[in-house]
């Protein structure tokens, strides 16, 4: 994010020039290149899809391996001795944390939630409201007749979030601190980050056992790239001036980094851990898969009787725990490095000791009155949920003529162009434009992507998958960026939309599945829908944002020459927030990438289906080739859209 | 250098507090909560088999004073946790032959628990105003002939039909290409989808086909015809690309965790006397799905109105 701050202004003539200067060199190598490979393909390989001489089974060693396991896990030492002694210490870390909000009454939860919260937001009318926020949204949670799922749910994130933030925080370290472990951990962190949970729970759950250890450890796997990410970048940015100050002061490495560097990266580090929140909280459906109950559980069982509204009622407590965390961690950041102002009863210890007091007094309280919710101050909101749910699906009938146009239009030409044209064809397409638009090592990481997707024997499904990502990721940016814009340019738009971008970001999709399937059909639009959904938060935020750091000088002086407000959007804003729109791009594709999977749950079918297919059936090989599949898409994606980052960065 | 060797110090002294803490680690975890008193159930996604769940654990409960720990979790995985001991029974199973002779067979670890009572059929179905209107179409030979009312956006050409969770066991890619229908199949990926499409088709009186089954609870809402496959014969799906026939009448099984089953006592039991019938299932079964009643709730309102039925499955004093 302070990329975008930082873009250069003044040299963009120059760059552009030599850009084009590049780029019609490049195309002048390409269309050489094409006129001898081209004939050759056809001359070699002729047309049609990915040859199965060149494809290699890999289902068959992980189908053993996971036989080894089931064969093993019993008597073998790696077991006994530790991988069993991590899923006990996890489970019994959950049931210790769980146990503790059972005992401390509803009373003293609700008091817990909202004194922390006002100690992290600080006093005056930010702290206040962030309060009020924790308040309404444990308040909502009990009136739902959720209160129990919710602790369930809270005791699993508060281990997860634990567990993640300290490994994130030691990769961060290591990559903050030594440049060529940062490029190597790279990959291995969009791997976690791209690669379908579903792929790996089953492994992870034949190893370490049903319920929570798999449910917490795939978590984890999911939720620490962005602490390790944000760690590594708060080390690297650390100010130079403040390090070289230090060290001529004779402190040690060691010292160094306790006491300069980590304080500089301190704030980079608490947004780490809110991206950590909000993403191990996406997990919690999928935990609820391999039967970690909670919230997740609620929502997964009212799917089985076709139930939105009891999905709904489930699925709105998860919104408002990120909510609350979110804003409670926000403040917080918001205030490292304020001064505090004098001493006083409300600040610094005795302020924590006022927070440690008051949630014990409510626990004492609370405890009177019961522990757990009072049955009498519950809501049941599933009728008129339903209600209102059937009377939309009823009245809107033009969305499934409009999903039915756009499979036969866009979905069903686009899949069918990809897989007409001849393999070798694709490759040569995708080293062409990965190399136009970045290096050489692009180019082939990106054919070496496309190439691994061939060999492990998935590629006419692959190709079904990518275009289904394409229309999706198109309307993504198209919806994504023109709302950036309104928001932009509308302060009160984006406040009044920040609720909703928050709901559709952390609304576990499973909610949604239903109304979109009654609306727009088993097809693969319903899954482009999903994607779109759940993909568009991010690409308006990042765009809003993005727009408002546009030099302001630079549009005051675009005024002052007579530019409509048009054209200072065309040819100054946009331009100059290209930075932000690219990372809008890489995290349009990350985040399509990441429902395709639950895009196979609605009729998507291709790699996403195989995905599902392979955790419920027990088929290992088939669910891990197809996710591996997933996330060669995204690299080839990643590749080709992301350029210039790279190169000025 | 420093940062190294610190680094070292600490990942030692935590391998060593690791090592030192313990030795080898509890394969089955003792349940403190309940302690010999404790049954565990798994509850599968779909709603015959929750009420199953629903009933014994009420019983289990309040006749025989058991605690009841249910958890949910995919069918595959629900056999895994069996054979470790995570769980102690499954009460509906429609057939995993790959599980049975990997835990039943050659492991031991899991058990027969009997039959449930309830048999389970899948089979092509499509709707009765449907089959009405066209009563030859619940013949397959017939089906090329309507393909065009099946036709959807993602069948192109061909018929759609419509298919379920990537759970279930079907015969269907194979049966359209070995009885040459101009059919194409479409996979929903989940129970919820293929449902809500179901009842969608059903409320604007549109044509369908899909792979469905019996006893479910949706039956009840939208009346349905079974299409007329090549008639089965034991033997006739043992080669999954040769498969020409319908699918089978499976007799649901109950499967037991073997110390369970052993040492489990009155409970262990009663789960091997549990069995009902399709219809006494299928009332359970609407109360939860239809009138959205909780399961517990609706195991409660059955067992109070059917005492004789389950006072049968108790243990023998």
């Amino acid at each position: 994010m302070t990329a975008v701050a930082t873009a250069p202004t003044k040299e963009t003539p120059a760059l552009r020039a030599l850009l084009k200067n590049r780029v019609q060199r490049k195309l002048l190598a390409l269309s050489v290149a094409a006129l001898v490979l081209v004939p050759l393909g056809i001359a070699l390989w002729g047309s049609g899809s990915w040859p199965t001489g060149l494809t290699v089974d890999v289902s068959g060693p992980l189908d053993d391996a996971n036989q080894w396991v089931i064969d093993n896990r019993d008597t073998h030492p790696l077991f006994l001795y530790f991988l069993l002694h991590l899923s006990n210490t996890a489970t019994d870390a959950v049931d210790a944390v769980y146990g503790f909000l059972d005992s401390m009454g509803w009373l003293g939860v609700l008091a817990a939630g909202v004194l922390f919260a006002w100690r992290a937001a600080g006093l005056g009318r930010r702290g206040i409201k962030v309060a009020a926020t924790a308040f309404g949204a444990f308040a909502v949670c009990g009136l739902l007749g959720m209160w129990d799922a919710t602790l369930i749910t809270i005791a699993l994130m508060v281990v997860s979030v634990a567990v993640a933030a300290l490994l994130g925080v030691l990769i961060g370290l290591a990559a903050g601190l030594f440049g060529r472990v940062d490029r190597a951990l790279r990959p291995v962190l969009d791997t976690m980050q791209v690669l379908p949970a579903f792929a790996y729970l089953l492994p992870f759950v034949l190893v370490f056992g049903t319920g929570t250890p798999a449910a917490l450890f795939c978590t984890v796997i999911y939720a620490a790239p962005p602490m390790a990410r944000l760690t590594a970048l708060g080390l690297r940015g650390a100010d130079p001036a403040v390090l070289e100050a230090s060290a001529s002061l004779g402190a040690s490495g060691w010292q160094r980094l306790r006491t300069a560097r980590l304080p500089l990266a301190r704030k980079q580090m608490l947004l780490g851990l809110n991206q950590t929140i909000m993403m191990a909280l996406s997990m919690v459906v999928i935990a609820a898969l391999v039967g970690a109950g909670g919230l997740g559980e609620a929502v997964y069982s009212a799917l089985s009787t076709v139930d939105v509204g009891k999905a709904l009622a489930a699925g709105v407590p998860i919104v408002l725990i990120a909510v609350w965390l979110d804003r409670t961690t926000a403040a917080a950041g918001d205030r490292i490095g304020e001064s505090t102002p004098g001493g006083g009863l409300l600040h610094g210890r005795s302020a924590w000791a006022l927070v440690l007091g008051g949630v014990v007094a409510a626990a004492a309280a609370g405890l009177a009155l019961g522990r757990t919710w009072p049955q009498g101050w519950t809501y049941d909101i599933s009728s008129p949920v339903n209600k209102a749910q059937e009377w939309i699906t009823e009245n809107l009938t033009f969305t499934e003529i409009l999903s039915r146009e756009f499979t036969l239009w866009i979905l069903n030409p686009l899949r069918d162009a990809l897989v007409w044209l001849p393999w070798w064809s694709l490759l040569l397409l995708v080293a062409a434009v990965a190399w136009l638009v970045g290096t050489w090592a692009t180019a082939l990481t990106a054919t070496l992507s496309m190439g691994a997707i061939g060999v492990l024997g998935v590629w006419g499904k692959s190709l079904d998958t990518l275009s289904q990502v394409l229309a999706a990721l198109v309307l993504t940016l198209a919806l994504g960026v023109l709302a950036g814009i309104f928001c932009a340019r509308a302060g009160r738009l984006e406040r009044w939309l920040r609720p909703v971008l928050d709901a559709m970001q952390t609304m576990p999709q499973f909610v949604y599945l239903i109304p979109v399937v009654a609306l727009f059909g088993v097809t693969r639009a319903s899954a482009i829908i999903a994607a779109v959904v759940y993909a568009l938060p991010a690409v308006v935020r990042i765009t809003t944002q993005g727009l408002r750091e546009v030099d302001p000088a630079a549009l005051e002086a675009s005024r002052s020459l007579g530019a409509s407000t048009r054209q200072q959007l065309l040819q100054v804003q946009l331009p100059l927030a290209r930075p932000a729109l690219q990372l809008a791009v890489n995290q349009g594709v990350v985040l399509v990438l990441a429902v395709v999977v639950v895009g196979g749950l609605v009729g998507g079918g291709a790699l996403g289906y195989d995905v599902v297919k392979g955790l419920s059936r027990g088929e290992m090989g088939l669910g891990m080739t197809a996710g591996v599949a997933i996330v060669c898409l995204g690299l080839v994606l990643d590749r080709i859209t992301q350029p210039a980052t790279r190169k000025t960065g | 250098m420093r940062i190294v060797r610190t680094t070292t110090a600490v990942i030692g002294a935590l391998g060593v507090l690791t090592l030192s803490a313990c030795g080898a680690a509890e394969t089955g975890k003792k349940d403190a909560v309940g302690g010999d008193k404790t049954v565990k159930l798994t509850v599968p996604s779909w709603v015959g088999a929750q009420a199953n769940t629903a009933v014994a654990a009420h019983i289990l409960k309040n006749e025989l004073g058991y605690t009841v720990k249910t958890q949910q979790m995919g069918e595959v995985l629900a056999w895994d946790a069996l054979s470790k001991g995570d769980i102690d029974a499954i009460m509906e199973d429609w057939g995993h032959p790959k599980e049975e002779k990997q835990y039943v067979t050659t492991k031991k670890t899991v058990v027969k628990g009997g039959d449930l009572g309830v048999t389970g059929h899948i089979g092509w179905f499509v709707p009765k105003y449907f089959a009405d209107k066209h009563p030859d179409v619940t013949d397959y030979k017939n089906l090329n002939k309507y393909a065009k009312d099946f036709k959807t956006g993602e069948s192109g050409d061909k018929g759609e039909i419509l298919e379920g969770s990537p759970d279930y066991v079907t015969n269907d890619d194979a049966l359209i290409n070995n009885l040459k229908l101009n059919l194409k199949t479409n996979y929903s990926g989940s129970e919820a989808a293929q449902i809500t499409a179901i009842k969608k088709y059903a409320k604007e009186q549109k044509p369908f086909l899909t792979y469905w089954w019996t006893p479910q609870w949706l039956n009840e809402q939208v009346d349905m015809v079974e299409v007329k496959l090549p008639e089965y014969k034991t033997g006739c799906d043992a080669d999954p690309k040769k498969i020409a026939c319908a699918y089978p009448n499976t007799p649901l099984q109950k499967y037991f965790n073997a110390d369970f089953a052993k040492n489990g006592g009155k409970a262990a039991e009663f789960l091997k006397n549990f069995k009902w019938t399709t219809e006494q299932q299928n009332q359970v079964a609407l109360m939860i799905a239809g009138e959205k009643m909780s399961p517990e709730a609706a195991a409660e309102k059955w067992v109070k109105e059917n005492e004789a039925t389950w006072k049968a499955w108790l243990p023998k004093k």
